[in-house]
């Protein structure tokens, strides 16, 4: 597979340092507030710890990095720690051909309508490419 | 599918190009994509910590390269004061990064 | 030699939905509804079990793996620093293989460093960059060690973070900011409180929370108390 584009998507108004290079710059006050981790998070978790495993290694625990480098701003800014994770390995999992596009969003609306079936409401949001 | 390899501890600084206590200097460069070196470091001046050892780079292995050549990992310790024009804490305070070899070039000593 | 994690888990066969008695609680999430990343996981996961990348055996030996994972693993570690002074030297040398020593596999995705506050010296570490934490000695890191907040503050204002969290340092102390930039991961070994002598080690891990081993705490014996509860 040929490698994935090298590009740096500078933060907003920072002097040229990519979006997540934050040492040094001004978010207001620190919220200590600890959160129990949903299921989903702790799994998320642990696929990420056996993909870039030696028994796997289906992408470096560096791209993975490096593809939540490149969401941009408003997306890195705003979604949460285990957000980005899932949508990285979504990324890479698709630019290591292990699976399509389609695949995913084929299986994202089977996964829809088994949640509605349960009675339970499952977001439309898009989680953009 | 690229697998992490294990990772070799450089003995006794041979094959490092700088050695501990030596003055280095945060090289002031744009980095397109993946870079481990911080912004808030980029032409500052520090001295070598310790020698981290010897690893795969991670501006390639981000691209599903395989990271060659390994690069020479250093500790470099930087006086707070000599990073931010601004620093409103102690004089005697320190900040340390870890720093490949190819970002760092020959310091003055301070 | 390191062994990855353990393949050969004999685990349960039970649906990981159902909360395990003897693990960390999950968000209790059942009634709200489900998120657009939660259906991701879902979907994401389904799919690499589907074309054996990945089984769900693996997967829920992993999370187990995490959840047994937590500061009371470092704080022993820190405690038996505190009493036996060749661990700790060990420690200082070479953690992989002391924290190996005790049990600890720490795998194979970084290896960890040991920086000692000694008095003049008070560490505190940060990964500006992303999050990189000491995961497999003390646990998941907190959300505010992941925020943009502290990830940007504490390397420009480290005494203004401590003060926030509550941490006085004695007159002439240098405080000393640890940038996870590599793949080499800090944890902090704090000073041994001077009230505790002839504690046992067990006792003594009890002063020693997370934030402790991150630098952003300082291990204190309560007023009024030789031993902890």
């Amino acid at each position: 597979m040929p490698s994935p584009k090298r590009k740096t998507i500078p933060r907003r108004d920072a002097g040229g340092r990519a979006t997540h290079d934050v040492g040094g710059l001004e978010f207001g006050p620190i919220d200590r507030q600890e959160h129990d981790l949903a299921l989903w998070e702790k799994r998320t978790d642990a696929m990420l710890i056996l993909l870039v495993g030696p028994k796997k290694g289906a992408f470096t625990i560096d791209a993975h990095r490096r593809v939540i480098e490149d969401y941009g701003q408003q997306t890195y800014d705003r979604i949460t720690y285990y957000e980005k994770w899932i949508r990285a390995i979504r990324n890479l999992i698709v630019e290591q051909g292990i699976v399509s596009r389609e695949e995913i969003d084929q299986r994202l609306a089977e996964v829809r309508e088994r949640f509605a079936k349960t009675g339970r409401q499952a977001s439309k949001e898009r989680i953009s490419w | 599918m690229v697998a992490r390899q294990g990772k070799l501890q450089a003995t006794a600084q041979s094959g490092s190009r700088f050695a501990p206590g030596e003055a280095v200097r945060v090289a002031e460069r744009p980095a397109l994509g993946h870079c481990r070196t911080p912004w808030y470091l980029r032409g500052k001046t520090g001295v070598v910590a310790s020698v981290q050892g010897i690893f795969r780079n991670p501006e390639r292995l981000a691209y599903h390269q395989p990271g060659l050549p390994k690069r020479v990992l250093y500790k470099v310790r930087f006086e707070q004061a000599a990073i931010w024009d601004d620093y409103r804490g102690h004089a005697g305070d320190h900040l340390e990064a870890d720093i490949y070899e190819h970002w760092l070039e020959p310091g003055k000593a301070r | 030699m390191i062994h990855h994690d353990h393949d050969d888990h004999d685990h349960d066969q039970h649906d990981h939905d159902h909360k395990h008695a003897h693990a960390p609680p999950h968000k209790d999430h059942d009634t709200g509804p489900v998120g657009a990343y939660e259906l991701l996981e879902e979907a994401v996961r389904s799919l690499l079990i589907e074309k054996g990348v990945l089984t769900a055996q693996e997967i829920a030996a992993q999370v187990d793996l995490m959840d047994s994972r937590s500061p009371a693993l470092g704080a022993k570690v820190v405690a038996k620093a505190w009493v036996d002074a060749d661990f700790k030297k060990r420690l200082l040398a070479d953690t992989r293989s002391a924290l190996a020593e005790v049990g600890i596999d720490i795998g194979t995705l970084a290896d960890y460093r040991t920086v000692e506050n000694v008095p003049g010296t008070h560490n505190v570490v940060v990964c500006t960059l992303c999050s990189c934490y000491p995961k497999l000695l003390l646990g998941i890191p907190p959300a505010w060690y992941k925020s943009l907040a502290y990830r940007s503050r504490v390397v420009v204002d480290p005494r203004g973070v401590l003060e926030e969290f509550g941490v006085e340092l004695p007159e002439g102390t240098e405080v000393r900011v640890h940038d996870s930039t590599a793949d080499l991961r800090y944890l902090v070994l704090p000073m041994r409180p001077k009230a505790t002598r002839g504690w046992s080690e067990a006792d003594l891990a009890t002063l020693v929370t997370r934030d402790c081993m991150i630098g952003t705490a300082v291990p204190v014996v309560a007023k009024g108390k030789r031993r902890a509860a």
